[in-house]
């Protein structure tokens, strides 16, 4: 089983291009009175593959919204550049549509209008029935026909307005999707039924994603790859976990893969530990360094030990010896497993 | 009984109340009959000059709307007509000052420098009571007609510029870049996120600028004079005609009520919910 997913991951990698490359960003805020700048985060440097689902996680703080509004253009980045399809961006496009946390959706235009808002801009060519028929399509994607599209933002629910907002940046058919913190304003009900909406919607294209997110399983149900960011400041894009899990996924399933609980575990203990202990890039020359890829799903779990304390001892480049603290997340994983069957027989 | 019947139920028992006690307490005419020798020299006209009683008013109400436009010569015309000059008056100074306050307050709005510019202007200028132009504007423009549009203009412009300017300013950051996301130009900008999100706003300060507008043309009016309500009034002053003033003030209130009414309709039509 090992090595089939290693083969899935081998022909994914020669299958898809980069889309989008984001070599040694960086962001410095100046601070008052001349003292030294703020440094957000440093020398953040990865690569998105077309048609790839990435999730970036990390503290509040960490410049994840930075980044998110350097590649959606609204921010530009002190040093460093994005290059998407071998350009490097500059400002705003409709190549990279984005969903806003707080939806964004103009209040004064009903959710059809907010779609076809976008539509317009996307296509200005199209006939006024062509640009109509195209958002109704993809407010009736995300479940919002039979007269829900004629309503207004505020006659909508949080989760019908987050809908609207991702039909929205479905239907303009950017090259690169950026969701920022989408479902973070929702309860977790309506996220998750949104979750699945996403993904099916995600799966009928071929829609390059990257999302931010603060919840862990979310990104393990929708990502490809998550990217992991040490604290701020100076924080840094340390590592890139492979989630491999097989898709279609669905939520009540992939909690019992194999894999789901290594790639949990990793991601919370980089988040509870590792996050705040990694050495910051003021102590390291991290430039040209790409965050290092760790597939915890395709370890044994005699492996894991091991090869956390590994990943933990290259991210920090040998500088600083294995934290302690990784073992012991890493016993939890199965047992807690066996102990919750335990009590059920 | 709801709150809907109710209130205007109790309008309406107020206002007979007042009318009622207004014209109890108003002294009758005596008939000539019983007036002594001296009053009946007199004209009676120690009686005459009173506060005339709401029946009077109501009388003189229905002979004057009845014929509304009749014109017979340059002191007597019917209230339809001065209302339709002092309306004439007041649209033509007022679309002018819209005309003005609204691009200007666009980019105030949208340009801090400008804003930071014309701010010191602005605050100087906005409290001149209109009517202190008066004279320095018959001087310049030498008509007294425009002179009267030009108060009108310099008191309603203030109110539209300021809400323009605020409500553009404060349009939200995130609707903003839901235009700067699809590549809007900044007039398309401007004409399908900035304009729709200010506009409740902006018409707010377009009610208060007509309500202004409409204060002032009667006190501009009873300067200039010749035509008008404001002139109306005063020249029934000078006719001591008590009865007219009363109609004419009540047909003042009445206009600048529709006046308001016209705006709030339009105001609810821009209106959204967040």
């Amino acid at each position: 089983m090992t090595s089939i997913k290693v083969t899935k991951q081998d022909s994914s990698e020669s299958a898809h291009s980069s889309l989008l490359k984001i070599q040694n960003l960086t962001r410095r805020y100046p601070s008052p009175d001349g003292a030294e700048p703020l440094t957000v985060f440093e020398n953040a440097s990865f690569d998105i593959k077309r048609g790839e689902f990435v999730c970036i996680i990390g503290h509040s703080g960490c410049g994840k919204s930075t980044i998110m509004n350097v590649l959606a253009g609204l921010d530009t980045a002190t040093s460093g550049v994005v290059i998407m399809d071998g350009q490097e961006i500059a400002g705003p496009s409709l190549d990279r549509g984005v969903v806003f946390q707080n939806y964004s959706l103009l209040p004064w235009m009903s959710a059809l209008n907010n779609v076809m808002f976008g539509v317009r801009a996307r296509f200005p060519k199209w006939s006024r029935q062509q640009v109509r028929d195209h958002s109704y399509k993809h407010l009736e994607m995300v479940g919002l026909g039979d007269g829900a599209e004629q309503r207004k933002p505020s006659q909508l629910s949080g989760g019908m307005r987050q809908r609207v907002s991702i039909a929205r940046a479905f239907a303009i058919q950017p090259k690169l999707l950026l969701l920022d913190e989408p479902f973070g304003a929702l309860d977790a009900l309506t996220r998750g039924t949104i979750q699945d909406e996403l993904i099916r919607v995600w799966s009928d294209t071929d829609q390059t994603v990257f999302m931010i997110t603060h919840d862990v399983d979310e990104a393990i149900l929708l990502a490809d790859r998550v990217l992991l960011m040490s604290n701020g400041p100076y924080a840094r894009v340390a590592e890139s976990v492979v989630i491999d899990i097989p898709r279609p996924r669905r939520r009540a399933d992939i909690v019992h893969m194999d894999a789901y609980y290594p790639i949990r575990n990793h991601l919370v203990d980089f988040l509870t530990t590792r996050s705040r202990l990694l050495p910051d890039s003021s102590d390291t020359d991290t430039r040209n360094q790409q965050p290092l890829t760790v597939c915890p799903g395709l370890l044994k779990k005699t492996d894991t030990l091991k090869v956390l304390a590994d990943t933990t001892a290259l991210g920090t480049q040998g500088s600083i010896p294995a934290k302690p603290s990784v073992s012991p997340s890493v016993d939890i994983q199965k047992p807690s497993l066996t102990v919750l069957t335990g009590t059920q027989s | 009984m709801t709150t809907k019947l109710k209130a205007p139920l109790l309008s309406l028992i107020l206002l007979f109340t007042i009318l009622g006690i207004w014209e109890v307490s108003t002294p009758t005419v005596t008939s000539a009959e019983n007036m002594t020798e001296y009053e009946l020299l007199m004209g009676g006209a120690a009686d005459e000059a009173r506060v005339p009683p709401p029946s009077a008013i109501a009388v003189k109400a229905f002979e004057e709307l009845s014929d509304p436009f009749y014109d017979n010569g340059p002191n007597d015309k019917g209230i339809g007509i001065q209302i339709a000059y002092s309306l004439y008056r007041v649209l033509a100074g007022y679309l002018l000052a819209a005309l003005i306050a609204l691009p200007v307050g666009f980019l105030i709005g949208m340009s801090p420098l400008a804003y930071k510019t014309l701010d010191p202007f602005i605050q100087v200028l906005r409290p001149i009571s209109p009517l202190a132009w008066m004279p320095l504007a018959l001087f310049i423009i030498q008509d007294s007609e425009y002179s009267a549009i030009f108060v009108i203009f310099i008191c309603s412009i203030w109110p539209m510029l300021i809400n323009t300017a605020f409500g553009v300013a404060n349009v939200r950051k995130d609707w903003i870049n839901v235009a700067l996301t699809h590549e809007l130009g900044s007039l398309r900008t401007a004409a399908s996120v900035i304009l729709p999100a200010a506009a409740p706003t902006i018409l707010t300060g377009m009610r208060i600028s007509i309500g202004i507008a409409w204060l002032v043309i009667v006190a501009a009016e009873m300067l200039v004079g010749g035509t008008g309500i404001g002139y109306y009034v005063w020249n029934e002053w000078n006719n001591l005609d008590l009865t007219s003033v009363i109609f004419s003030i009540l047909v003042i209130g009445v206009v600048g009520m529709l006046l308001d009414a016209m705006f709030a309709r339009v105001q609810s039509a821009v209106q959204y919910q967040e």
